[in-house]
């Protein structure tokens, strides 16, 4: 048995790390991939005043604290059973939106598009956003870090805190925006639909027009036939802030739609004795296993699987691209993986043109942002969609609003089983017995789970854009006999 | 002359501190020209044995974010320790433990017992608990051992400088880099960089009246007014036990501080001077009185210490 290591790879709570082992013949035997970190925020909240936990569960992420925010100010306003101003609602939104639009630019051109404006094949030095500058032209590398920068502004001015925000509360928010700021944000938010269209375009020159990247985004070894999973609005319509949580099945068909309190009749988590993070699943289907299909409960929560889930976008723009994604790649539900990218691209998209919708909203500076709660405290459920998967915070208070108990299952966990899933799969068609491991097998086996942008994945590629991964390979008594790395 | 040589790392931390670097924007980019980045999980190939593999003291300066949590977030940290001449301890968790820290409140075994067989929507796996080695039919796996105490940074490594918050502003980064820059002489060793020497109330723009209170409110219970010093409205504010160096950026969004920034100079204990702030509003003079107004501050441990347990005079309770 020879064992190929990828460690560290990075990042959800801490770093990631993969372990395939082959057999005597150098097929692959099987896939571990490992979360080798817990801080424990579930169990050292309990005894904090809940009405804290908005600003300390941003802290389990410095990516998307505002996923974090928001959920926990949703659990709030259910546990002290209030129901906020509207214009409170529409400020959350707007930030919500706002973040999305930004973090969603992150990962297209910095983590997850070098591979396809790039190339796959490409060589490890030119495979990242400077390589995607020089294919698509020096002002994009300022547009992108503009992009940063602006959705960064906005977000500070309504969160208070460019990094974990701190304006949502029970019962609304902390502070408002005033006509003078609103106006900023209105053009910021012009250029955002702007620099979402300008994206979408960009999709559509470099990885549309080329049929090899259709082909490897259809290719089996980047599939997996699983349920899908998304927040949907009245309409059914993507919904990132608000909503009920819908279900389809490996066929598209709705198979269950639930409020935020009702989670625990759908979700359950998985564990494993070799790696720190659960993995959820469907309930009422069960966990057979790291296995795809209409009988295990295994589902996906990622951009492509809330377009699967629902049944259209919110806004003009995006839902023009919504219907063309699926004609070309042949009707709903995808479950071509690397389609995610595409689909990540649209709620950017979306994102921004929500927010342009929501700041053009008079109400939108009203002064009546926050109701006082006036009932006894006793248990909640928030549910947002964070860029990374569907995010929910469950809380139970003692009458005086103090945690008793908390209960998280955060963003990318969702995906724990499905990326094990399509790491494995990927390994198994790319490494063959008697075929040197390169790294460009490496990178591919990567691209399977970079597609889920993984919180670890935000950690990798960033600036210079260099995956680190190593692979060590092992002979059956664990000797060194191999290894390949990633050149800088 | 050559670059001076940076490194940055992450402990079990966020990724906020990264975050933070990155929100220099166009200015990142000066910082790749000043320095040659030897080791940024975050952005440069990410190999331990490359580290190993360097000189001692070969690394001029590593930037160290997190907390120390489990067996590997130590081993880095004497690793890096060996490797550079100067260690910063970045952020509010390689600072004092940050919030990672508040599971000094607990303890591990709570901790796995809540994870892994207690919460409603775990399906316990025959009350198994993840191990640190695993034997799979295929060979053996493991992961890191979770640390029975969470430490700040020099709880584990002599630590040269600190750069706080959570995360620290990048205007205050930015400060600190061109400073570094600018070859003047650096500070004495266990100086803070990248903050005020005053509390957070120096730069809040809030009115301060120092009124003598009968009672709290929790922030959500009343609808305070904006431009009056929260404590004196009866709300939680640590801003009189926290360094000044975010510009009061929460008092200033309508929310109070929770002290990220940690203590101010020459205070050991973040929570013991908010003790003393708080005793000194205090309008009573009987026991039971003075008892009855403290009663309504709920969860003092977890709120004035909130950045700071493992750093604190507390450092974690005992088995609870």
């Amino acid at each position: 048995m020879k064992q190929i290591k990828i460690d560290p790879i990075t990042r959800l709570e801490g770093h990631g790390k993969i372990d395939i082992f082959l057999n005597d013949d150098g097929e692959v035997a099987n896939t571990y991939f490992q979360i080798p970190e817990l801080r424990g925020f579930e169990q050292f909240c309990v005894g904090r005043p809940v009405e804290e936990m908005p600003r300390i569960t941003t802290r389990i992420c410095g990516v998307c604290p505002e996923a974090h925010h928001m959920a926990a100010a949703k659990a709030c306003d259910a546990v002290f059973h209030v129901e906020i101003p509207s214009a409170a609602k529409k400020l959350r939104a707007l930030l919500y939106n706002v973040f999305f639009a930004g973090d969603h630019t992150t990962h297209f051109y910095a983590l997850g598009g070098p591979d396809f404006i790039v190339g796959p094949d490409a060589p490890a030095a030119e495979r990242n956003i400077l390589g995607v500058v020089k294919k698509v032209g020096l002002e994009i590398g300022g547009k992108v870090i503009e992009m940063r920068k602006r959705t960064q502004q906005v977000i500070k001015t309504l969160g208070g805190k460019q990094t974990h925000q701190i304006t949502s509360m029970p019962g609304g928010v902390s502070k408002g925006v005033s006509i003078e700021e609103a106006k900023e944000i209105e053009k910021h938010c012009e250029w955002f639909v702007e620099f979402g269209k300008f994206t979408i375009q960009a999709f559509n020159d470099i990885v549309l027009k080329n049929q090899v990247y259709v082909d490897l985004i259809l290719s089996d070894t980047f599939s997996n036939k699983t349920y899908y999973m998304g927040l949907v609005d009245e309409n059914n319509k993507v919904n990132f802030y608000d909503g009920k949580v819908r279900v389809v099945d490996p066929d598209g068909k709705e198979f269950v739609k639930y409020s935020p309190n009702e989670y625990l009749e759908n979700i359950a988590e998985h564990v494993e004795p070799w790696t720190y993070l659960k993995f959820p699943f469907l309930k009422k289907v069960g966990w057979k296993g790291f296995v795809d299909g209409r009988e295990s409960g295994i589902y996906r929560a990622t951009p492509l699987s809330r377009l699967n889930a629902a049944d259209g976008m919110p806004t003009p723009l995006a839902q023009a691209e919504y219907e063309k994604m699926y004609s070309t790649l042949g009707g709903k539900p995808v479950h071509a993986t690397l389609a995610t990218h595409w689909a990540r691209i649209i709620e950017l998209l979306s994102g921004a043109e929500m927010a342009l919708d929501l700041i053009r909203d008079p109400e939108i500076s009203a002064t009546h942002i926050r109701n006082i709660p006036t009932e006894i405290p006793t248990e909640g459920v928030g549910i947002v969609e964070a860029p990374r998967g569907t995010l929910t915070h469950h809380y139970t208070t003692d009458e005086r609003g103090i945690l008793t108990k908390v209960n998280l299952i955060v963003g990318t966990t969702n995906n724990y089983a499905p990326i094990t899933m399509s790491i494995n799969k990927a390994a198994r068609g790319l490494i063959k017995a008697g075929v040197e491991v390169t790294e460009g097998t490496l990178n591919k086996i990567e691209m399977a789970f970079r597609a889920y942008d993984p919180c670890f994945g935000c950690a990798t590629h960033y600036m210079p854009g260099k995956m680190p991964i190593e692979v060590r390979i092992f002979d059956s008594s664990n000797n060194l006999i191999d290894l390949v790395t990633r050149n800088p | 002359m050559p670059k001076p040589k940076l490194a940055l790392y992450w402990a079990a931390s966020c990724g906020g501190c990264e975050i933070a670097v990155l929100d220099l924007h166009e200015k990142i980019l000066d910082v790749a020209n000043a320095f040659d980045i030897v080791f940024w999980p975050v952005a440069l190939d990410f190999k331990y044995h490359d580290v190993r593999a360097m000189k001692d003291k070969s690394i001029d300066i590593c930037l160290f974010n997190g907390a120390i949590v489990n067996s590997e977030n130590e081993e880095m940290a004497h690793l890096m320790r060996n490797k550079s001449k100067l260690v910063v301890a970045f952020g509010a968790c390689a600072h004092e433990g940050g919030i990672p820290g508040l599971a000094n409140l607990t303890t591990k075994d709570e901790i796995l017992k809540w994870v892994f067989k207690d919460s409603p929507s775990t399906v316990s796996n025959n009350g198994t608990y993840p191990q640190t080695h695993t034997r799979m039919p295929e060979g053996e796996i493991e992961i890191p051992e979770i640390l029975e105490t969470v430490k700040a940074l020099n709880q584990v490594i002599d630590v040269d400088y600190y750069i706080p918050g959570c995360p620290p502003q990048p205007d205050q980064i930015w400060g600190v880099i061109e400073y570094i820059l600018s070859g003047k002489p650096m500070p004495a060793r266990g100086a803070t960089l990248g903050a005020g020497d005053k509390t957070c109330c120096e730069e809040c723009p809030r009115e301060r009246k120092e009124k003598k209170l009968k009672q709290f409110f929790r922030p959500y219970e009343i609808i305070s007014d904006p431009n009056e010093c929260f404590l004196d409205q009866g709300i939680i504010c640590i801003g009189p036990a926290s360094r000044s160096g975010c510009g009061a950026l929460c008092p200033k969004a309508n929310i109070p501080c929770r002290g990220c920034y940690g203590a101010p100079p020459n205070c050991p204990d973040q929570g013991a001077k908010m003790v003393s702030a708080i005793s000194s509003v205090i309008d009573a003079h009987e026991a039971e009185e003075i008892e009855k107004i403290i009663d309504q501050i709920v969860d003092p441990l977890g709120t004035f210490y909130r950045f700071s347990v493992p750093q604190s005079i507390l450092r974690r309770v005992e088995k609870i």
